[in-house]
């Protein structure tokens, strides 16, 4: 089996579905001959050819509009928007439109068009690329939403996007793309959407988290264990719907749980964690269910962001007030 | 920097030039008279009698919908009456499989393309089974967000292109639309990606309340496809053999694979921007109202066909009778269809399994539902 980086692994999932289903199309800005800015479709031009694999005008609008429209005459479309902090400039496409087809067709027309983006911080990037803005596509019913964390859950997820029926958000965190390694098999598999992950088992306490904090997560475990704490991480994997069923066996276990996300305590999905834990399992809970989050102001420039974004440190200190309440 | 003189650096001039292509494409005038023998499509009788019953119909069903509606039997409603030439001449040149993208004043042209009516009083009711598209049928129900359809027709048309398909796909926008940047990027996809798409803009002269110039500096809005590298033109909207002429040309560069095209039809709504309380007289006069009735489609067009001694008065009646009865019908079959609701809806959100979370809303709206 081979050992691939998370971005390998998407780019593999994009061939595999490109060769199964001759309706999968693949486009957006630079996908093409330049195989993406990030290099998440190498080859792929070279190997479908033109008709399969295309550059778009630079207008995100115009590609959420393509792949609308190329739904509606039976492809099933892979869209790239270039960097997920362009989302603002397709949202009707994307919460307008796309979210609505099957909704608003009775079921005739559906949608089954893939949205992959990369977003995230720790990278460096100019203003509007690193914004985690997962939460606010989260909100909009019609909508499935996927942050993987790993190679290998990245290829099994991606596939299942694609397949999908109804549109999913994939989102990429651009510091996995080539952060760590993981043995990803070759062939075509598929890991469920809206099923949660247990990365790491315990009993002392639940993380909830998803994306680049899944890593700081463990991290924060290990930190933990030293301490003689038995931490259990949960990877939602999919943000949007939450695997409820997973979330609640855990704080059932454990009694105890924190929900860390790397967006803004206002943004993400820890709150709507955070509401369903005391809706669902209040009475299994010894202490509050407190939150990892960033702070509520915009991303900041790259030279501040280091010390914005939560960290291994950030999550164990938590850890350690609801342990030790 | 030192501009250079002539015609090397005259941008001025590159404008006027542009704007000077766009004359507006006049073949049967306000009269009634053919005034552009080249350009007349000489279509058969039997073709210029059916154009001429769907412009009746479709006046009497405009003045049935506004009653109707302020009745409380109908919902939604975008007043249609002067714009009979613009929509159905151009509808008029589909063929069945080509797709349509309306705006939310285009249920005309759903309706001559297949949709029941019942199923359009539905949607204007806000009953979901109104836009369960039957099968077959290539249509989106009405788009609601200005120039969302442009983008949407731009991929529709890329489709039909990669399946190979002699479809074309049209799509209807107003003067308001063009401002909008799914105007452009819709413009600038189809043209670049090079598909068959007719793209019209319905320029009835005002967006609400907003009047075209106040829009845009561009002389015309048909010129606004020159920067698509589109071919583009502007025509008399009132006159039902120019829209029709320039569509079945668009239609004809499209299958044949040389592109896009963007249509201007100039023309006017009589009525309100919609049934919801817009007053036009706190917008415009009387005496402008006056001065478009004189070039209104029905009059020039019956006036046309009575001199080829082709339409009646006794015609004109049998289709008026029709429109009633048949509208009367559609109302019926429109009560008829069951109350509308919730979980009915829960159940469309989804092609695939629905997620956990509307399963449990669905579990306990049925419970409600069935009190």
């Amino acid at each position: 089996m081979a050992e691939l980086t998370m971005i390998q692994a998407i780019t593999d999932a994009l061939r595999t579905e490109l060769k199964t289903d001759e309706n999968v199309l693949l486009f957006g800005e630079d996908v093409g001959a330049n195989g993406g800015v990030f290099r998440a479709t190498e080859g792929l031009h070279k190997e479908f050819g033109e008709e399969r694999v295309f550059d778009t005008p630079l207008a995100e609008s115009g590609i959420g509009g393509l792949a609308i429209g190329l739904a509606l005459t039976g492809f099933r479309p892979i869209m790239e928007i270039q960097f997920f902090g362009f989302l603002f400039e397709v949202m009707d496409s994307v919460s307008g439109q796309i979210a609505r087809m099957n909704f608003r067709t009775g079921g005739h027309f559906n949608a089954p068009i893939t949205i992959r983006a990369p977003f995230g911080g720790g990278v460096a990037t100019p203003e509007m690329h690193a914004d985690s803005l997962e939460g606010l596509v989260a909100s909009q019913p019609g909508l499935t939403v996927v942050i993987p964390s790993t190679p290998y859950d990245a290829k099994g997820l991606l596939i299942s996007a694609i397949k999908s029926d109804d549109p999913v958000i994939f989102l990429e965190h651009m510091k996995l793309y080539r952060s760590f390694r993981q043995e990803v098999p070759e062939e075509e598999y598929s890991i469920p959407l809206g099923k949660a992950d247990v990365k790491r088992e315990g009993k002392d306490l639940t993380i909830v988290t998803y994306g680049a904090m899944v890593q700081e997560s463990l991290k924060a475990a290990e930190a933990l264990e030293k301490e003689n704490y038995s931490v259990e991480v949960i990877d939602l994997r999919t943000i949007q719907p939450l695997d409820i069923e997973t979330i609640i066996q855990s704080v059932e276990k454990t009694n105890r749980a924190i929900v860390v996300q790397e967006a803004q305590r206002q943004a993400g999905i820890a709150a709507n964690v955070v509401a369903e834990i005391t809706e669902r399992a209040i009475l299994s809970l010894e202490a509050p269910v407190l939150r990892v989050t960033a702070p509520d102001t915009v991303y900041p420039f790259a030279a501040g962001e280091n010390t914005w974004l939560p960290n291994a440190k950030d999550i164990a200190a938590k850890a350690r007030e609801v342990l030790t309440f | 920097m030192v501009a250079k003189k002539g015609n090397q650096y005259d941008p001025v001039k590159a404008l006027q030039l542009i704007e000077s292509q766009f004359d507006m494409v006049q073949i049967l005038n306000e009269e009634g008279k053919i005034v552009d023998k080249d350009l007349d499509p000489k279509l058969p009788d039997e073709e210029l009698v059916e154009l001429m019953n769907r412009m009746v119909y479709t006046r009497i069903l405009d003045q049935r919908s506004i009653s109707l509606n302020r009745q409380g039997r109908l919902g939604f409603y975008a007043p249609t009456a002067g714009q009979e030439a613009s929509q159905l001449a151009s509808q008029y040149v589909l063929e069945k499989d080509d797709f349509i993208l309306p705006g939310y004043r285009d249920v005309p042209q759903l309706l001559f393309h297949g949709w029941p009516l019942h199923m359009a009083f539905l949607w204007s009711r806000g009953h979901y089974a109104g836009s369960v598209i039957p099968d077959g049928l290539n249509i989106f129900p009405p788009q609601i967000i200005i120039g969302a359809q442009y983008v949407q027709a731009a991929g529709v048309g890329l489709g039909f292109k990669k399946k190979g398909e002699k479809s074309v796909v049209i799509t209807y926008t107003g003067d308001g639309g063009t401002s909008q940047g799914d105007f452009y990027e819709g413009l600038n996809f189809a043209g670049a990606y090079k598909v068959p798409a007719i793209f019209v803009i319905q320029n009835n002269q005002y967006a609400i309340s907003t009047h075209r110039d106040v829009q845009t500096a561009a002389k015309t809005l048909a010129q606004k496809g020159v920067a698509a590298g589109m071919p583009s033109v502007l025509v008399d909207g009132m006159d039902p053999l120019a829209v029709y002429v320039a569509t079945r040309d668009a239609r004809e560069r499209a299958v044949n694979g040389d592109g896009p095209t963007l249509i201007e039809t100039m023309c006017y709504r009589y009525g309100p921007h919609t049934m919801a309380g817009d007053d036009p007289t706190r917008y415009r006069t009387s005496d402008i109202d006056d001065e478009w009735e004189k070039r209104d489609p029905i009059v020039r067009f019956r006036t046309y066909l009575e001199a080829k001694g082709i339409w009646s008065k006794e015609q004109e009646e049998k289709v008026i009778e029709r429109a009633k009865e048949e509208i009367k019908e559609a109302i019926k079959k429109a009560d008829g269809q069951p109350k509308q609701k919730a979980t009915d809806f829960m159940k469309i959100m989804y092609k695939g399994e629905m997620p956990f979370n509307l399963q449990e809303q669905l579990d306990a709206y049925i419970e409600k539902e069935s009190k």
